[in-house]
């Protein structure tokens, strides 16, 4: 196959590929617990917030280092989060509003630093602007280097500190009276929010990464119940993002990859919603469905008992579809019917009637007095 | 375990709390002795969600002291068990039942530790006592309000305290687990625990409780429940709000008999 030799020889679309894949990793880690915390605006707002730390590093240093450039980012990002934190425990501002303050605020900040570096040194020099969208294919080896050294701790410190992050994220409270340290592990749980966005910056960008936080931990919660399984899926629907983000965007020209990225996770939570086995959406409208099935088909049987009933030998008193229409007042009689018959609860005569069987007769009696039936 | 049987359980003295200018407890005192099972009472507002979370440290006290068993609660910690209001986490967080009640060991275990065999079995015992050994590996939001109580109440067992504060655990809960909660109650008192537990339905007070403390802002009353528990300190405490309706006591199944002393409540009116 030529897309999996391309994967691993060409250089590009390995370290595009290789960088996308672990940015979602990180992120969709990550994400999980910011959207369980229902701080997935946090993510959003941080990344905004990393624009005018990514302009002042070069500002300040000259330098387009990936490292100087992710510290600046990592440190206005941080800012915000803090800021946030402090204005929401401070002030009577709640946390929405909190965080659409500064999220504008920051990243305003770094459009305007950004025109000004621009204007003095030039966009193409300056080359700031791929942080707005992102620039997949500007990646080299020496970002993902530092992707990879960053990743990994991120997700090592979420290992160390699981069981604490977890009690933290359910029932802060409990966490507090049992004596954790909640407020660093907040501020800890937040800085690594913080790393995971700033690592997929360069390749996302600022205006789309919050994608990246929420949407692998909203498509992962779909198909499973437990926190250890919901934390590696919703990282590996990130990496699979990633990876085929950066695939498809390598075969269409001109096809911005972060964006593609964004879609493609997109894509899968949507799928996710819709079609996980017990809480999609599809699942959930053929459980009603059997449900009002279900309903109809007890409905038939208890009127065709009521009407039985009121002959000696139930189970030898046939009737018309026509009349048990009339009583039902609704459609769906006939399958209900023959839905029952499957059941061996109902028989059809010859004459095209219908009569209770004598498990019919039973349940029907259990239908209609459900308190003293036997 | 520093449980000195010559200090109080709990100790609260001179307690203030005030969200912004507003004072919500005021210069609050009490004496829980250890061993028994006392019921705050109080209308809405008066402030008894947040006493326990004052005497639990969650809530910073303007003014005021806190001692458990004769010591600071911040030395004392490990001697305290909480029930949270039921309404107070997101029971769609993806975990189980047995993984909730294992989470009360997370203090103890301390850091880079795992739960392992020994919180597994505790929090199987625990879930025994509340009769909810079969839902160990349900997901949480499939339990009903009931058994989510449940729950809460075998993740504080687990914590071995010496020392319980319940926050409202027979709000809207099925006969059941009412049933089971009062049964738990008696049996933590009967291993010497104390518990305060933040009720509302005073039909129930005088059997379920020892002692009661009423609540409005300030401290009304506290003391047995023949003490505090009369129609003057409820008046008091609810305002006008509390029709008396006296009327011949029921027998009481656990005390085997009429007490006159204690008078019969009916409803609050709205």
């Amino acid at each position: 196959m030529n897309l999996l030799h391309d994967l691993v020889f060409d250089y590009t679309l390995r370290t595009v590929g290789l960088g996308s894949a672990a940015l979602g990793l990180v992120s969709g880690a990550l994400g999980t617990f910011a959207v369980l915390r229902r701080q997935s605006l946090l993510g959003d707002a941080v990344s905004h917030a990393a624009l005018p730390g990514i302009v002042l590093a070069f500002l300040l240093t000259g330098s387009k280092a990936p490292l100087v450039l992710v510290l600046g980012a990592a440190l206005a990002g941080w800012c915000a989060a803090l800021l946030v934190m402090l204005v929401v425990r401070t002030t009577r501002i709640k946390m929405d509003t909190a965080l659409g303050l500064l999220l504008s605020t920051f990243f305003g900040l770094g459009l305007v630093l950004l025109s000004v570096v621009q204007r003095s040194a030039g966009a193409g020099q300056a080359g700031l602007d791929r942080f707005l969208f992102g620039q997949a294919a500007a990646l080299v080896g020496e970002d993902l280097v530092t992707m990879a050294i960053l990743g990994t701790m991120v997700l090592t410190a979420l290992l160390v500190f699981w069981k604490e992050f977890k009690l933290l994220s359910f029932d802060p409270d409990l966490a507090a009276v049992l004596g954790l340290p909640v407020r660093g592990l907040d501020i800890l749980l937040t800085s690594l929010l913080v790393v995971a966005i700033v690592i997929g910056l360069q390749t996302v960008g600022v205006v789309l990464m919050s994608a990246m936080i929420v949407a692998p931990a909203a498509a992962a919660r779909q198909w499973t119940d437990r926190l250890d399984r919901m934390v590696p899926l919703a990282g590996l629907f990130g990496a699979l993002a990633g990876l085929s983000g950066a695939v498809i965007s390598s075969m269409v020209p001109h096809l911005p990859t972060g964006p593609t990225i964004v879609l493609v996770i997109t894509t899968i939570t949507v799928f996710s919603l819709l079609a996980a086995p017990r809480r999609g959406l599809l699942a959930e409208q053929l459980r009603l469905r059997r449900q009002r099935r279900h309903l109809a088909s007890d409905t038939v049987l208890a009127d065709l008992y009521r009407l039985a009933a009121q002959h000696s030998e139930p189970a030898a008193a046939p009737h018309a579809v026509n009349v048990l229409r009339t009583m039902a007042a609704g459609t769906g009689v006939r399958r209900a019917l023959n839905q029952l018959a499957q059941q061996n609860l109902v028989r059809s005569e010859a004459d095209g009637q219908w009569v209770l069987t004598e498990a019919g007769v039973v349940r029907g009696r259990q239908l209609v007095q459900p308190k003293d039936g036997s | 375990m520093n449980t000195d049987s010559r200090h109080p359980a709990v100790e609260v003295t001179d307690l203030t709390v005030a969200y912004r200018e507003n004072p919500v407890l005021w210069d609050v005192d009490l004496t829980v002795p250890a061993g028994r099972l006392m019921a705050i009472l109080g209308p809405n507002g008066a402030g008894k969600t947040t006493l326990i979370k004052a005497i639990l440290g969650l809530v910073r006290p303007t003014a005021g002291r806190v001692l458990i068993h004769g010591d600071s609660y911040r030395r004392q910690r490990h001697l305290v068990g909480y029930v949270p209001q039921r309404g107070s986490v997101d029971w769609d967080f993806p975990t189980t039942v047995l993984d909730v009640v294992v989470m009360g060991r997370y203090g103890r275990l301390g850091w880079l530790r795992r739960p392992g065999r020994a919180e597994n079995d505790a929090a199987l015992e625990a879930l025994e006592m509340v009769g909810m050994t079969d839902y160990r590996d349900r997901q949480i939001s499939q339990l009903s309000g009931g058994q989510q109580q449940r729950v809460f109440l075998a993740r504080a067992l687990i914590q071995e305290a010496s020392v319980y504060l319940m926050d409202e655990p027979f709000q809207g809960v099925d006969a059941r687990t009412e049933r089971a909660i009062v049964d738990l109650l008696r049996e933590l008192r009967s291993r010497g625990r104390t518990v305060i537990v933040v009720h509302h339905d005073l039909q129930t007070v005088a059997e379920y409780f020892d002692m009661v403390t009423l609540l409005n802002v300030r401290r009304i009353a506290s003391g047995t429940v023949d003490e505090a528990f009369t129609d003057e300190n409820l008046r008091l405490a609810y305002g006008g709000r509390v029709e008396f309706l006296h009327r011949k006591t029921p027998a009481d199944p656990y005390t085997g008999g009429d007490d006159p002393a204690i008078p019969s409540f009916g409803r609050i009116r709205p």
